[in-house]
């Protein structure tokens, strides 16, 4: 929470990434990556299973460390070795497992690393925060005082986004927020997403869901086999995003998309 | 009645209609039969266990209950007790120590050596313990953190090695008799809590329970959450407050209550207030549920199990003291036998899961005493010692 840097102006960029690559052991996960995050934008990050997506959320939330390559954050360089760091910095995530105890309740987990008053726990202020913060995502959680593991994996989805806002960083990054959650809870997201960008903070948000992509970023990095291919907008056509994702024009989507024109074509 | 429920929804936490809210004496009632009947136990079998094991005992050799055997049963149980209160704090990481017996041993080794052999000052000589205690805590620890060194097999090790070091500091006469007159031996055998103390105490828990909810819930008024009450609180607080005057006066009927209980309590109390009140407590459960997502969320998890191995080893080497001065010597046989069993058994039958993550200090008072009846009470029976 110490956040004493002043707030980036919009368009500024928080967060620039030169070059970086993570190798684990033989594999090389990600490898030569650009990315620039500037402030009040938010950026997409797609790609297929394995092009590196998530890998590269690990690396700026400071759970692996890169290989090689430069992080500069608010116009400095610098190292990301704990995820504690990264959060005091303002880089909150919220990953694709989610990273919740189960055997804790929502407040607990929420707070988790950062409770107020560390010598005599104030549960009764964290509890009120607790509901607030979750009241702002239209949250649909019974009891805040339920362990982890009584609720349901969309309930979960949003308390682990809710606990990435408790500490109103700069930059947000999301990993498939919204694979559990249903339509109203999906809307809250993006509208939440919408909002963190007006205030001015970056939003990273990976998701395999193209529709959601595009109706709240501003850019889409297209992530392949660990390196970039590509920045496209919301106005990219559907065609041209699959192929840069999938690295041909001529592929399984486009092959099931022209097997099941055939049949229509036929009938006519 | 609309009304009320209006009322209800403008709050915090009541906003969700689905959920039924248990309100009052009835409503915690129901909520805890509810709790009993999918499985949730809690404490239940414990106090289930112990009251059959009086019963059988008492049946099988009235001396059972006799108010002065019970305060012996106090006086041994609070040596094993400290050491389950350690065990506690390693098993809610899902680690295990087996040193600990050990430990307590070269405890009571280093107590007579230093103490008796040497004269030095008995508060340096535990303070040199505890020091000891929290060192091979830290190597525990050390190698658990920096080699990812299973604790099993760390802690194994430690067990031969520190029984090593007890039988080599103590030399080739194995036993160091302590004199009997000497403050820690009294406090081990005979030092008893002043009447009117004990029953005060006994008053305690109650009053804290009424006062903490009433403060609680004034907290959550202001703060715009609901609040249950206190009839809960009170009737909990009564049914608590009749049971310890009652067990306080029985004890008084024989010589009361040990000191050496009584210190054993009061730790339990610190220990349960660090891991319930405080952020160290709260990261202990959330390394044990989920040692990645607690270090994702900022936690050092390396010092978190750092300081469980050391809190674990410093806590088995006071058992050790007081184990010493229970007996009233240091002996090759201090710590020996079943007393890393008893500890843990004590801990995990108290309600501590050996998997990390969930667990209380007060399963280590419970355990103990159950592991303490069924020793006493066996003992009672004069059975040859394979029965046992």
């Amino acid at each position: 929470m110490t956040q004493t840097s002043k707030r980036p102006d919009d368009g500024q960029p928080i967060l620039r990434l030169q070059g970086i690559g993570k190798q684990f052991g033989a594999v090389t996960a990600l490898d030569d990556i650009e990315l620039e995050v500037r402030a009040g934008e938010v950026v997409a990050l797609v790609g297929d299973n394995g092009a590196g997506k998530s890998t590269l959320i690990k690396v700026l939330a400071g759970v692996h460390q890169p290989t090689s390559g430069r992080i500069e954050y608010l116009g400095e360089q610098v190292t990301l070795d704990t995820p504690g760091k990264a959060l005091e910095m303002g880089i909150a995530t919220v990953f694709q497992d989610l990273a919740l105890c189960e055997n804790l309740d929502v407040v607990s987990n929420l707070f988790l690393g950062h409770e107020l008053s560390p010598w005599r726990l104030d549960e009764v202020q964290m509890e009120v925060r607790a509901w607030k913060l979750l009241q702002e995502l239209a949250a649909r959680i019974p009891s805040v005082r339920e362990p982890i593991a009584s609720l349901s994996g969309g309930q979960r989805q949003t308390v682990a986004i809710a606990r990435s806002l408790l500490l109103d960083p700069h930059i947000i990054m999301l990993d498939e927020p919204t694979a559990a959650l249903g339509v109203a809870q999906t809307a809250e997201v993006l509208n939440l997403i919408e909002r963190v960008r007006d205030r001015g903070h970056g939003v990273i948000l990976i998701s395999h869901n193209m529709e959601d992509v595009r109706a709240v970023a501003d850019r889409i990095v297209v992530l392949r086999l660990g390196k970039n291919n590509g920045t496209f907008t919301a106005e990219t056509s559907h065609q041209e995003l699959v192929s840069a994702i999938t690295g041909a024009s001529e592929n399984a989507v486009s092959r099931r998309a022209a097997r099941k024109l055939e049949p229509a074509g036929d009938t006519k | 009645m609309s009304d009320n429920v209006d009322k209800q929804s403008m709050l915090l936490d009541r906003a969700d209609s689905r959920v039924r809210h248990d309100v009052g004496l009835t409503g915690a009632f129901r909520g805890f039969v509810d709790r009993v009947r999918s499985g949730d136990l809690g404490m239940l079998p414990v106090f289930i266990g112990l009251l059959l094991i009086s019963v059988v005992f008492s049946v099988l050799n009235p001396v059972f209950l006799a108010p002065n055997n019970l305060v012996n049963l106090l006086f041994d149980a609070a040596a094993v007790g400290l050491i389950a209160l350690g065990v506690v704090c390693v098993l809610l990481l899902g680690e295990i120590d087996l040193s600990i017996g050990s430990m307590s041993g070269l405890a009571s080794a280093i107590t007579g050596v230093l103490w008796v052999n040497s004269g030095v000052p008995l508060p340096v000589t535990i303070a040199a313990v505890a020091l000891t205690g929290a060192c091979v805590g830290a190597l525990f620890g050390f190698l658990r953190n920096q080699f990812e060194m299973p604790s099993f097999v760390a802690t194994l090790a430690g067990l031969l090695a520190l029984l090593g070091l007890q039988l080599y500091i103590l030399g080739p006469t194995g036993s160091i008799n302590m004199p009997f007159s000497s403050p820690l031996v009294r406090f081990g055998q005979i030092l008893i809590m002043p009447a009117w103390l004990s029953y005060i105490v006994a008053l305690l828990p109650g009053a804290l329970i009424v006062f903490g909810t009433f403060r609680a819930n004034r907290q959550r008024i202001a703060a715009g959450l609901s609040s249950g009450g206190l009839s809960v609180a009170v009737a909990k607080a009564v049914i608590l407050t009749v049971a310890l005057v009652f067990a306080v006066y029985y004890l008084e009927q024989g010589r009361g209550v040990p000191w050496m209980f009584g210190t054993f309590v009061l730790l339990v109390v610190v220990l349960d207030y660090a891991l319930t009140r405080t952020k160290w407590g709260r990261s202990m459960f959330a390394v044990g549920g989920n040692a990645e997502a607690a270090r994702r969320s900022g936690i050092n998890v390396r010092r978190i199990r750092l300081s469980a191995f050391v809190v674990c080893s410093t806590f088995a080497a006071l058992g050790g003291v007081f184990a010493a001065a229970r007996l009233a010597s240091a002996s090759q046989q201090a710590g020996t036998g079943d007393v890393n069993l008893n500890a843990i058994a004590a801990a995990v039958i108290g309600g501590t899961s050996l998997f990390g993550g969930r667990g209380s200090a007060w399963s280590a008072l419970l355990g103990v005493l159950v592991i303490m009846a069924i020793s006493n009470g066996l003992c009672l029976l004069i059975l040859s010692s394979s029965l046992r």
